[in-house]
């Protein structure tokens, strides 16, 4: 028989109970590696990607100290900036960081940034080089800060197209894209050109009724500006069909059921004619896609369609450099039900209006500076820094070949595996980076050779100086107190402070 | 017809006297850890089934929801297998759900979105068809989230959505291996 576990009392109630001296030494020498000192671990990037591994190998490796940077003075990432307001239910994540930054052997540094000199970020700076130093172990979880380009005339000239990741972060308070203000009422149609979730966040943000989306943490310029918008009719268009789609189901019910929003059918001769013989989730999604919206369209205030096989060719704009239309070539599809089918382009054009449209093609990783010094090998074609699938870092090899792990270097979530999944996968990747970090420090893999493993102690002498603020967990508390009582005021959970310069004011 | 629930039955019931077996010879060795594991009752259990005093978590977690202790005669028994294939045989209260009775005895199981069906991440396998078919049918919600399931069965379900009943009294749930060793072949392009 297995063993009946005795004790009814919930696991955190447990832990206050206090533990007997011999008991702990028990066990907490139990698991030693050869190491007598702790694992100094640097975590760039306080996403979910740098939060989960930090919680797993401080789990797995007793005694790890992990010290988090992140450029911004607050943590969470795209938890923060990219999980749509709507989706309050997804940032619950939220509670196990706020565990894992509770830890005395935890320390977060926020508004610091590695190798990053310029751009946006208004905070301190540390050379990446001086971060090796002090560090056995270093995980890069900084994830993807650029988005694709289409490449097409008249992309970057007219005014009126966005990017997804602008649109996104804006709605969100991201202090980057804060000044956006994007432009919603030169026409009511709507191009968003890509066919992934994030497509399906900012399809939902132009259709659903904002007296919704006012309850969420969405920031109140975004309400004004949605408030003003006359779209009524958006079109999602992707290059290949249904079976190829990467949304995923959650988000297009939510679409389907948005009140008084109508769905156009979708082209049925895309559709596999046995639909019930298809894996489980494709079948589901293939489902509710032919089901339609709740709404009937022709009664509906605004509708939406999935448009396929459609690659966009150009943007055309009037003659006061605003858009006008976007122009797309049909593509064919090698073989319509294969969920990897190829296209491939015809000469047939078509034309959408569109007063305004959404480039949502994907996010793209870039290399920190000082990648090269350090014998970091990043991939630029896939947008990724090359591990071998656990996270280890790959060295830059000048003969081709594949390169071996750099000592004490890994990374985590998407600069790992490239800008898909959700929370939970990138949970799954995190965990598995976290684990191989355990695993060499448990056996005789080397880590970083630095002159002395003592971490923030001896960078922060040389971070702050003058102007440079450092925002610590406390500060960040700060910070986040003085948003939930201005969204108190606005009748929200939250109302974000959208400036770096607002942001370290609260905390001060 | 053979649709793909059915084939998948099939294939359960196939490997079912195999699986046994393992379970039988990792009993044997499983109760001497037993002994160790219930001197040590007041100690939280790491992630890799290690016994160690949490490095962090300087004041008790809050996320997960309280279970509540069985009255005496009307516990009911279920029973997690690990990651490692450990059995772990829980008494608990009616009402509870499998998430919060697996955070609440340190067993992995994430639960990332708190328990609001919103993630995948506290996806658990009913090993027997019989219990499975006991639950009420999962709502769209549900099933939604377990199509991104790592390792999805037919008798798969999302643990806080299952909700401990006297008709489930007995029943077993595998939390599936969710290590997923990624090959440079993922990362093949996605246009």
């Amino acid at each position: 028989m297995a063993s009946i576990a005795k004790s009814w009392l919930c696991a955190s109630c447990r832990r206050k109970t206090s533990v007997s001296l011999a008991a702990k030494s028990r066990y907490s020498y139990s698991t030693a590696s050869r190491h007598d000192r702790p694992l100094r671990m640097a975590v760039v990037g306080s996403g979910p990607a740098g939060f989960y591994t930090a919680y797993r190998v401080m789990s797995k490796v007793p005694k790890t100290k992990v010290d988090m940077f992140e450029a911004l003075p607050v943590p969470y990432g795209l938890v923060r900036f990219g999980v749509a307001p709507d989706h309050p239910e997804v940032k619950n994540c939220q509670e196990k960081f706020q565990e894992v930054a509770s830890s005395p052997d935890f320390t977060f540094i926020g508004n610091v940034s590695i190798g990053n000199t310029g751009g946006h970020f208004a905070g301190c700076t540390i050379p990446l080089a001086s971060v090796l130093h002090h560090y056995d172990a270093i995980v890069f979880a900084y994830g993807a800060s650029k988005d694709k380009k289409l490449g097409i005339p008249g992309e970057s000239g007219l005014q009126g197209i966005y990017s997804a990741r602008e649109f996104v972060g804006w709605y969100n308070g991201l202090p980057e894209y804060a000044g956006l203000a994007p432009d919603l009422t030169k026409g009511d149609e709507a191009v968003i050109i890509g066919q992934g979730n994030v497509a399906l966040d900012v399809a939902r943000m132009l259709l659903e009724n904002v007296d919704v989306l006012r309850k969420s943490d969405i920031t109140e310029a975004a309400i004004e500006a949605l408030l003003k918008s006359r779209i009524k009719r958006v079109h999602i268009v992707g290059r290949r069909g249904p079976m190829q789609a990467a949304f995923t189901i959650k988000e297009v019910r939510e679409l389907m059921k948005l009140n008084r929003v109508g769905f156009h059918d979708i082209d049925m001769s895309l559709m596999p004619d046995e639909i019930s013989k298809l894996p489980r989730a494709r079948r589901r999604l293939m489902e509710i896609m032919m089901k339609g919206s709740t709404a009937n369209v022709d009664e509906a205030l605004k509708s939406w369609s999935l448009d396929f096989c459609l690659s966009p060719t150009e943007f055309l704009g009037r003659p006061d450099r605003s858009l006008e239309s976007t122009v797309f070539e049909r593509t064919l599809l090698s073989s319509p039900f294969d969920p990897s089918s190829s296209v491939a382009s015809t000469t047939e054009k078509l034309t959408i209006p569109s007063s305004v449209a959404f480039r949502s093609i994907g996010y793209k990783s870039v290399a920190l500076p000082g990648f090269d010094e350090a014998g970091i090998s990043f991939n630029d074609r896939k947008g990724i820094i090359d591990n071998d699938g656990m996270g280890r870092v790959l060295q830059i090899n000048k003969d081709e070949s594949s390169g071996s792990h750099l000592p004490g270097v890994y990374c985590a979530g998407w600069v790992k595996r490239g800008p898909t999944g959700v929370i939970a996968s990138t949970m799954e990747d995190a965990f598995s980076t976290g684990d191989a970090i355990a695993s060499d420090w448990n056996s005789a893999a080397p880590f970083i050779k630095g002159e002395s493993s003592s971490g923030w102690e001896a960078l922060r002498a040389g971070v702050e100086h003058g102007k440079c603020k450092v925002i610590t967990w406390e500060d960040w508390q700060k910070i986040d107190k003085a948003e939930k009582e201005r969204g108190l005021l606005a009748g929200k959970e939250r109302e974000k402070f959208t400036s770096t310069k607002e942001m370290l004011a609260a905390a001060s | 017809m053979a649709t793909p629930r059915s084939l998948v039955r099939s294939l359960q019931s196939l490997r079912t006297p195999s699986y046994q077996s393992i379970t039988h010879i990792r009993q044997s060795a499983f109760s001497s850890r037993s002994k160790i594991r219930s001197n040590s009752s007041l100690l939280c259990r790491s992630r890799a089934g290690v016994p160690l005093l949490r490095p962090f978590s300087t004041s008790p977690r809050c996320q997960h929801g309280h279970i509540h202790p069985p009255k005496p005669g009307e516990e009911l028994y279920v029973t997690f297998i690990d990651k490692e294939g450990k059995e772990h045989k829980i008494a608990v209260s009616k009402g509870d759900n499998l998430l919060d009775i697996a955070q609440a005895h340190d067993l992995e199981m994430e639960g990332a979105c708190g328990g609001s069906c919103a993630c995948s991440t506290c996806h658990v396998i009913v090993t027997e068809e019989d219990y499975y078919e006991k639950m009420p049918e999962p709502e769209d919600d549900e099933n939604d989230m377990l199509d991104l399931a790592f390792g999805l069965t037919e008798t798969s379900r999302l643990g806080c959505q299952v909700v401990m009943t006297k008709e489930l009294d007995g029943m077993k749930v595998k939390l599936p291996s969710m290590t997923r060793n990624l090959q440079a072949s993922d990362f093949g392009s996605k246009s």
